[in-house]
């Protein structure tokens, strides 16, 4: 499946992606209305599906996890950078909105269609001709991704521990 | 192990840890504030299920960022949180006694704990030798199921500070500058631990300042190995339980970064990243609009007080204005009864009921399009006070104070 990417820059912080004054609204579908309110290109040129594509440090600043859930609730199908934010990173993870690190994040300009392989650990540039690594998830994050984020992770285990009998 | 990894280790009741592996841990306190607590209460109800928290006496709920509320939506925030509250029987709930850090530091930690906070500065406990973290609502309502966290097990950065600072430089200057040559992403993912002459000789309140500002080059956990100073202001404070000075024989470091700051000038943060930084002489006679001494990075008593020294007897300079708000109430009532607040108010101050104030950004001292505002906080990100056409400059308390007098950026050793 192809995506467009909405491309920013450097140490995008989640002040950008919503601000301060909009953390009181009632919930996120409210809030995800604001979603980088200050850059008119996002606004303009996503939809639902498309990916957003930052270079170093994408999601640094506050704590608030409503950065990657207005993200996740807007339909971002995936959030590709050089590099994340500790904090956003551990948020997006926990929500399941995939976030994929690509060394080559830079080569990738706004508009650009994008076809990302996660079986083969890569995204393929359609509209450069281009194909990137990206660095694999692996281990316990890996496992929390897949079950969909860490509440529903939480509730399989939980599960798990009910349904598992004691052996005699 | 080092200090960052017998503490965590301690957590999760092993032996040993070492970076890179994901260790589950038990905390000391969760902090929540009213910026994301909402969410959290409904992640931890709907989402997870969540029926009764795991403790009513450590999860510490703090209304600082919209306090007292400025809109329905901010009262409605908090009603949300009251009623929880309540269902729960939360033991420590604040209500406009000052901003979440703040009174975390005041009222609850002690060395050694490890304590998560659902806000970035919480790396701020590092001050008094607790590990401290942010993060975000979902591992927040997690954790309150059953007191516990996934972590990382990060590398630490030594950070040596020799020398001592010259006059009209400090605490502030200093992280800055660390902030600065680490880079904003410099530190992701890992612990900094300060020491050396500076460290020692900074009062608690700046080593404060110090470990606050850590998150600003994505750092994980701060620490400072608490000293007798630390003793003395948890006595101070009430809190005469007896912690453990920890001996880490062989700690390994990422690496160690020597600074010596006896040359050091004041620093400035310029729009819009926290680590674009110069010293104060590029910068000097830039005209400001609006300052504001306050925020978990600097607004405690000894800020005000250096503030106060500078404004007593002066008045701000026309066409300004000067915010100064105290970020706890224990400092608000020491400033009052020291005419501090006097000062202020004689220079031609506004001051503001304790809380994050205009570092949020979302209450009161919003800027309007094209100004510029010269603040003691720790972000100048793009918008994060008011419009999206504003600036926003980081500085020392003295820094702020002797510009707002003059209009402009001013150095303030030509006053001291
Ligand atoms: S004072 Fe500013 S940085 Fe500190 S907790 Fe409040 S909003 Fe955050």
């Amino acid at each position: 499946m192809s995506q467009k990417a909405i491309k920013f820059g450097d140490n995008i912080d989640t002040d950008q992606i919503i601000g301060s004054q909009h953390l009181s609204l009632p919930n996120i579908e409210e809030m995800s209305v604001y979603t980088f309110e200050h850059h008119p290109r996002f606004a303009a040129d996503f939809v639902k599906g498309d990916a957003v594509v930052g270079e170093e440090n994408f999601g640094c600043g506050s704590s608030r996890e409503q950065a990657p859930a207005v993200l996740k609730a807007l339909g971002v199908s995936a959030v590709i950078a050089k590099s994340f934010a500790r904090i956003f990173f551990r948020n997006a993870i926990n929500l399941g909105l995939p976030l994929i690190e690509c060394p080559e994040a830079d080569r990738i300009t706004h508009l650009d269609v994008l076809v990302i392989d996660q079986a083969q650990g890569k995204i393929i540039n359609q509209t450069k001709g281009e194909s990137y690594a990206i660095v694999p998830m692996t281990g316990f994050l890996k496992e929390v991704l897949e079950a969909g984020g860490i509440a529903p992770y939480k509730k399989m285990k939980r599960d798990e521990a009910k349904h598992s009998h004691p052996s005699f | 192990m080092n200090e960052i990894e017998s503490i965590i280790a301690k957590h999760a009741a092993v032996e040993r840890v070492v970076p890179g592996e994901i260790v589950e841990v038990t905390v000391d306190f969760v902090m929540t504030n009213d910026a994301t607590t909402a969410l959290n209460i409904s992640i931890f109800e709907d989402t997870l299920e969540g029926d009764t928290i795991w403790d009513n006496e450590k999860l510490i709920m703090v209304m600082d960022h919209y306090t007292p509320s400025n809109t329905v939506a901010a009262a409605n925030t908090h009603k949300i949180m009251r009623d929880f509250a309540k269902k729960q029987a939360v033991k420590y709930v604040y209500d406009g006694v000052g901003i979440c850090h703040q009174v975390m530091l005041e009222e609850h930690i002690m060395p050694g704990q490890l304590i998560i906070g659902a806000d970035s500065h919480t790396c701020s406990y590092g001050a008094i030798g607790a590990l401290s973290t942010g993060m975000g609502s979902t591992d927040i309502a997690v954790s309150w199921l059953d007191g516990k966290t996934w972590l990382k097990v990060p590398e630490t950065i030594k950070i040596i500070l020799d020398g001592k600072a010259s006059n009209g430089v400090y605490s502030k200057d200093i992280t800055l500058k660390v902030i600065s040559d680490l880079t904003a992403k410099g530190a992701t993912y890992k612990a900094i631990v300060f020491e050396g002459e500076a460290v020692s000789a900074m009062s608690i309140a700046e080593r404060m300042t110090l470990c606050n500002m850590v998150i600003e080059a994505g750092g994980k956990f701060a620490y400072i190995k608490p000293d007798e100073k630390v003793k003395q202001y948890l006595n101070s404070r009430g809190r005469n339980d007896a912690f453990e000075l920890d001996v880490c024989e062989g700690g390994q470091y990422e690496r160690i970064i020597r600074y010596d700051i006896s040359n050091l000038e004041p620093q400035i943060a310029c729009p819009h990243f926290v680590d674009n930084i110069c010293g104060i002489s590029e910068v000097l006679g830039l005209e400001m609009d609006e300052f504001f001494i306050g925020a978990c990075t600097n607004g405690r008593y000894e800020d005000l007080k250096v503030a106060a020294d500078i404004l007593k007897g002066k008045k701000i300079a026309p066409q300004t204005r000067l915010i100064v708000t105290p970020a706890s109430r224990e400092i608000y009532k020491q400033a009052a009864r020291d005419g501090l607040l006097e000062i202020f108010m004689d220079s031609g101050a506004m001051i503001c009921n304790p809380g994050c104030s205009t570092c949020f950004g979302a209450t009161e001292g919003l800027l309007g399009d094209g100004e510029r505002l010269l603040t003691t906080a720790n972000r100048n990100f793009i918008g994060r006070v008011g419009s999206k056409d504003s600036y926003i400059y980081l500085a020392s308390p003295a820094v702020v104070a002797v510009s707002a007098i003059t209009g402009k950026i001013t150095d303030p050793r030509e006053v001291l």
